[in-house]
């Protein structure tokens, strides 16, 4: 099926028309209708039980109306004609605008081409197969090890059509599914406790269990942990760092990726403002942020502003070329948006946000980054980081990490921070691998509003980070 | 309506509803004009279904009474497929008596919409005059939010809570030749009348110019000092680690040690949701049960974990109240509200004088990827002051501290007395630790 197939429409076009008509009868000058209905589910196995089952609904619009550079906005979890022109009301209030009088919109409704297909709707799977999931890695962590103290696993789909309608005439609408799993694995022994994870997730259905196995999965989980129970203390001070293929795009979301939304480049609080054009890295670094990757965790058929996405290069063997933009960065700039705008849910006003953003392919093997790294650390797997836009201060935690001596793998480290600085990181890629692979599903909160992100990355050589450990 | 609904439970089943009800409103200001400003009601309902010892939980955000009958449906149905515990079940009343805590101003309510642009503008302009270095009002914002809950179960259990809070919040950028440097201010309280803008002003301003130059440090392992608002952070993260739930599960850095020497001997963990200075207060927990004072560790010994129904039944102990939810979209579980150090003797500048040289932490970054509550792993970038023989000397940036939450607890030296209810579920106090690991240069 195709992305749309099967999605009745949330509203019909002939209220849509009427409720933007009303949004702009005192004078705004551009107005928007983000309908949204949105269906989840959850499991969550601990302790070796099924201990959370939980599932809901949630459906409303959100309006927004624009008068100069004035954004009033009110949403509604009615989308009756009435509810609907009732939030108009309130949106065109509250940006205050004098004028007045009619304008009609004349709407061109356009079906996105479909970026995701999906298969399997998780709504048509039996709870009892997404228990048994769950039970699957719970046993196959288990038989890990004596040491697996604890096991947690973790599912959840959701399903979210969205309409969008704005006074410039898009009235446009999109079907995204989404499947995720989660494992976390507790080891006890000598050295206290310790933990491991995995994770997989996909802009898809049920399918998603087709391509991974959450057996292995699960002992993947069990075996960080396990390995942890021998790590010593994590260094403390400046040295290189490969990071493994596919587990640490998250430095990119962090060094750079924040840093080119173009909200911190308008008001001047990014280190990347006026830096289009110039060497920004390396000449084999390439950054790009694409919502069209079918069946990633970030992908999208359209923005939540109605726009289809689309793949947008930032940087261009080591040029920035462009930020990433939302309909009102652009239109003062009065270029066109590139589908960056999106919200958590028709409560919540869009900003510029990313999508799948991943740094393109090198040419090294990645055996031989680490035989050509006499001392430094290897991270097999980053967690999450945040990063102050006004400096480029970013930081990053390691949840497997192993150090380089004489070129070679030795003992695994605890847990650690690492921070950096965003331009000066993208300057110290020395070297990228040849085995790019996207990586863990993520969630990227902005203001209080997290949307799921994808990432990824070659193995790849920084020649400098600061590893926050304890080690003397 | 909530007891509409929990009046639906069949036979051998217990039905728990939990509803809320709020309305927000945001302004926020740019370059003297409103950016932008949002108004809403919503609300929804969370509903628990449990029977033979299997627990099911369904939300919706929509108090229709078709959609509430369509959420138990769907909540007893998901109980079919969880696991069964003879611990599972929603709690009985249990007779203790609910403070009474005036949380609500009606003030607020009537507050009229120019006056929360107005408020957010004149503290736009007040960041912008308070220094020459100012490059930047990242945004100035008003926010107010007035909200009630009620809860009802088939078991008799019948709470409601309800409350009001605005806020002024800035976000200035200083700069000074090359450099910027960002910091936040913000005033919150439950009416207007509680608010201080040049408070809000004066924080984000200062915090922001007194880190101009910073630079990164040579690493080193020195004392650390945290601000109120950074100790608030951590120790709202050790309010969570001291769940009993997570205690049960033997994977609570905190198991298996009460009546233990876990922290110095000044420390004294107290988490009290009838504190109606604290943020979070409340008559009521989550599940209905009346709010209590909570001692967690006394003189640095540990004296008890927080528990809801579920928790306590399996602990054989009983609740703490202290079942929390995350609106009403998921169910709840056992955490803090207000917890807080008993402030001790020293105000923050005799801290710094007592430990000579140091690091003044001013801010944290990474705490959700580099506090690990199993292991007790701590590793989290920071920015802020370095000072020496207990006066604030230079700047850095770009370094980390680590530890464990374990260590840490025991190298508390000092506790300072200036504690502050924050808005979060814990509160600040100026905190000394002997001794941590800076990485940086």
């Amino acid at each position: 099926m195709t992305a749309t197939e099967g999605a009745p429409s949330l509203i019909d076009a002939a209220v849509v028309a009427g409720v933007l008509r009303q949004a702009l009868a005192t004078g705004g000058e551009f107005a928007e209708v983000f309908a949204e209905d949105r269906r989840g589910s959850m499991v969550a196995l601990d302790d070796g039980r099924i201990e959370d089952i939980s599932s809901g609904r949630e459906r409303g619009a959100g309006i927004r109306v624009v008068v100069g550079n004035t954004t009033g906005f009110a949403h509604t979890a009615d989308l009756s004609e009435r509810g609907l022109f009732k939030a108009a009301e309130a949106a065109s209030g509250a940006a205050r605008s004098g004028g007045g009088g009619t304008r009609e919109v004349a709407l061109s409704r356009s079906e996105p081409r479909s970026v995701s297909p999906v298969e399997v709707l998780p709504a048509a799977v039996g709870k009892g197969r997404k228990v048994d999931l769950l039970q699957k890695a719970d046993a196959a962590a288990r038989a890990s090890g004596g040491a697996v103290r604890q096991v947690k696993a973790f599912y959840r789909d959701s399903r979210r059509l969205v309409l969008v309608a704005n006074s410039e005439g898009v009235l446009t609408s999109d079907d995204q599914v989404r499947a995720q799993f989660r494992v976390t694995v507790v080891a006890s022994g000598d050295t206290g406790m310790q933990t491991g994870g995995e994770s997989v997730g996909g802009t898809m259905g049920f399918e998603l269990f087709d391509r991974h196995d959450v057996g292995d999965l699960a002992r993947s989980a069990a075996r960080r942990a396990l390995v942890k129970l021998q790590a010593r203390p994590a260094p403390s001070g400046t040295m290189p760092v490969v990071i493994r293929c596919g587990s640490g795009g998250v430095l990119f979301h962090e060094a750079c990726g924040h840093g080119l939304e173009a909200d911190h480049i308008a008001k001047a609080v990014s280190v990347f403002a006026g830096k289009v054009g110039a060497e920004v890295a390396g000449p084999s670094v390439t950054l790009v942020d694409d919502g069209t990757m079918s069946n990633e965790w970030g992908a999208l058929a359209i923005d939540d502003e109605g726009h289809p996405t689309s793949r947008n290069v930032l940087i261009d063997n080591g040029v920035l070329t462009d930020y990433m933009w939302d309909w009102r960065r652009a239109r003062k700039q009065g270029r066109a948006a590139s589908a960056n705008g999106r919200r958590q849910s028709y409560q919540h006003l869009p900003m510029v946000r990313m999508t799948n953003t991943f740094l393109r392919n090198g040419d090294e093997s990645p055996d031989e980054i680490i035989r050509q790294t006499p001392r430094g650390v290897y991270i097999a797997q980053l967690g999450g980081g945040q990063v102050n836009t006004a400096t480029g201060d970013f930081v990053f935690g390691m949840t497997e990490a192993y150090m380089i001596e004489d070129g070679h793998l030795t003992g695994p480290i605890r847990d650690a921070n690492l921070i950096g600085n965003g331009p000066q990181v993208l300057r110290d890629i020395d070297v990228l691998g040849d085995d790019f692979a996207m990586g863990w599903p993520g969630t990227c909160g902005k203001q209080g509003q997290g949307v799921p992100v994808g990432m990824g990355q070659p193995t790849l050589r920084v020649r400098a980070l600061t590893i926050g450990g304890t080690a003397r | 309506m909530a007891s509409r609904v929990a009046g639906w439970a069949r036979d051998g089943e217990d039905v728990e509803v939990y509803v809320s009800r709020g309305t927000d409103t945001e302004v926020r200001v740019y370059e003297g004009e409103v950016e932008s400003l949002s108004s809403a009601t919503s609300a929804g309902v969370g509903v628990r279904v449990v029977s033979g010892g299997r627990q099911g939980f369904a939300y919706a955000g929509s108090l229709d009474i078709e959609v509430l009958a369509e959420t138990l449906a769907e909540a007893r149905d998901n109980a079919a497929f969880a696991g069964p515990g003879a611990w599972v079940g929603l709690p009985e009343p249990d007779g203790h008596r609910p403070v009474t805590l005036d949380l609500w101003r009606d003030e607020l309510a009537g507050y009229p919409t120019a006056r929360k642009v107005d408020a957010a503008l004149d503290l736009e302009r007040a960041v912008r005059a308070a220094d020459s270095r100012v490059r930047q009002v990242e945004s100035a914002s008003w926010g107010d939010t007035w909200g009630e809950v009620a809860l009802v179960s088939s078991l008799g259990v019948r709470a409601s809570n309800r409350s009001t809070a605005c806020y002024l919040a800035a976000v200035a950028v200083a700069g000074d030749g090359d450099g910027a440097q960002r910091a936040s201010g913000y005033s919150a309280g439950r009416g207007p009348s509680e608010l201080d803008s040049s408070k809000a002003a004066g924080d984000a301003v200062s915090r922001a110019v007194r880190l101009l130059g910073a630079t990164k440090p040579r690493s080193a392992h020195l004392p650390v000092v945290f601000e109120p608002r950074v100790s608030a952070q951590l120790i709202g993260l050790l309010g969570g680690a001291l769940s009993g739930e997570t205690v049960l599960k033997g994977i609570s850095l905190f198991a298996d040690r009460l009546g233990d020497q876990v922290a110095a001997g000044g420390v004294t963990l107290v988490d009290d949701p009838t504190e109606p200075a604290a943020w979070r207060a409340a008559c009521f927990d989550d599940e209905g049960m009346a709010c209590r004072r909570n001692i967690l560790i006394e003189g640095g010994v540990l004296r008890g974990y927080l528990y809801d129904s579920t928790s306590a039944r399996r602990a054989g102990t009983s609740s703490t109240a202290s079942a929390v939810r995350a609106g009403y979209k998921s169910g709840p579980v056992a955490g803090a509200r207000a917890v807080h150090l008993l402030p001790g003797a020293y105000g923050p500048d005799e801290v710094l004088a007592r430990l000579g040289d140091g690091l003044l932490v001013q801010s944290l970054s990474g705490l959700h990827s580099g506090v690990n509550p199993v292991s007790g792993d701590f590793s989290v970038g920071a920015e802020g002051l370095l000072f020496r023989g207990g006066k604030l000397s230079s700047p850095v940036r770009e370094l980390t501290i680590a530890s464990s939450i374990q260590r840490m607890l025991l190298d508390v030296s000092i506790v300072g007395n200036d504690l502050q209810w924050l808005p979060s579920s814990a509160a600040g106090v100026t905190i000394g630790i002997s001794e941590m690991s800076m990485s940086g240069a």
